[in-house]
């Protein structure tokens, strides 16, 4: 696998992302970096063999953590940087595929890509979530201790 | 209590204006429904009004202030788009607010410039176009797909991207708008693979439609549902859902007669 290609496109795509939902000027690079992690978590753990969906679990939580710290770094809010980090992670392809076999009469393999396809929006869902809690938990004992 | 006694002159109602005009403003353009009633509450708190409540969906905003002048108000929210420069200027006013930077009423001058102000707070539509089609045929590689419909993607992706934003204008509805594009996407894709030019139906067709992707909606849906904003997190998870639908079903459309 061509990984410098890979790690430039998915830089690129991200803040091409950025751009579209209109984040400041100054966080468009920091858009393509969470983005390029992100791709890059997940590209490593399927060729190690791992799931679809434990791979997009991993990759999500870690956008989401380093959105975490840029928004804080930066003061900007945490969207700014989580929602184009995901994009590289949304599953446009299975369910592509599953739409395919909808208009082709094969509904059993469609039923199949598509419970695929939900599960990797929901492990998305839960990466981001899960950090955020902690992140939330840090925040509370931080401000406990003080 | 000093904070009551510096803002005497500017009464509970216009209060109430300044919060909802800083909660519409972040709801319109792509922010999370906790930002928006945090932002509102906070507003509150940095006019001295410490007990106010709010009650968000993706469609309208109620905001009341409680006390012996009780107030509440609603704000219809009709359009919605995603600009997360907005959102990120609206922070920054509620957070110098109630650090004692800013006075209400330069925040509500401030909030009116951003609100009124379309075109200088967004980038302009060409450079979203161009954006949108280099992303398509990055994208294209990411999907492990041949270099040689690079070219096929990013014209079949900026085109359906530019279509979409020009017909967005005259058709209001989004879903109509979406599946129009989805299927014009469908059949460029096509036409490319027919006449030689690109080779990977499937691998172009998915690159094209991924600026439409909505992404955006579907991350806020669950973290609104996570964080208890149930009203709001399901609606959301319905419009990106729509968004979904009609992609799928503009591609099916033009799969169906292929």
């Amino acid at each position: 696998m061509d990984m410098p290609a890979q790690l430039v496109t998915s830089f690129i795509a991200s803040a091409a992302f950025g751009l579209i939902f209109n984040v400041p000027r100054t966080a468009l690079p920091q858009c393509g970096a969470v983005g390029m992690l992100g791709w890059l978590v997940y590209m490593m753990a399927t060729e190690l063999g791992m799931d679809e969906i434990p791979a997009t679990l991993i990759a999500a939580f870690l956008v989401s953590v380093v959105s975490q710290l840029f928004s804080k770094l930066y003061k900007m809010p945490m969207i700014v940087f989580s929602v184009s980090g995901i994009i590289p992670l949304v599953p446009g392809g299975i369910a592509y595929d599953a739409m395919r076999n909808v208009v082709e009469n094969q509904y059993d393999a469609a039923v199949q890509l598509s419970a695929k396809a939900f599960m990797i929006s929901g492990a998305i869902a839960i990466g981001l979530v899960f950090s955020e809690v902690i992140g939330q938990m840090i925040k509370k004992s931080e401000r406990r201790r003080q | 209590m000093t904070a009551i006694g510096h803002h005497d002159n500017i009464g509970r109602c216009d209060i109430s204006q300044l919060c909802l005009l800083a909660g519409k403003i972040i709801l319109q353009n792509g922010g999370e429904t906790y930002r928006v009633e945090d932002t509102m509450v906070r507003i509150a708190a940095a006019c001295g009004i410490s007990q106010s409540q709010s009650f968000v969906t993706p469609t309208g905003i109620i905001f009341a202030i409680e006390g012996t002048a009780h107030t509440t108000r609603l704000m219809r929210i009709s359009q919605r788009s995603t600009n997360l420069l907005k959102v990120t200027l609206v922070n920054d006013i509620s957070r110098q607010m109630s650090r004692g930077e800013v006075t209400p009423e330069e925040a509500y001058s401030l909030l009116q410039r951003i609100d009124s102000g379309a075109s200088g707070y967004s980038y302009p539509n060409w450079l979203k176009v161009v954006t949108a089609a280099i992303a398509s045929g990055c994208f294209l590689i990411m999907f492990q797909g041949a270099w040689s419909d690079f070219w096929p993607v990013v014209a079949s992706g900026g085109i359906g991207y530019l279509f979409f934003v020009t017909l967005h204008r005259v058709v209001p509805i989004t879903f109509f708008a979406e599946l129009l594009t989805a299927v014009l996407i469908g059949l460029l894709s096509v036409l490319s693979v027919h006449i030689g030019f690109g080779t990977d139906l499937d691998k172009i067709i998915i690159s094209s439609v991924m600026p439409l992707v909505p992404g955006l909606h579907l991350t806020n849906a669950v973290r609104d549902l996570m964080a208890g904003h149930l009203v709001s997190g399901l609606s959301k998870g319905a419009e990106a859902f729509l968004t979904a639908f009609a992609i799928g079903a503009g591609i099916a459309a033009v799969l169906s007669f292929y």
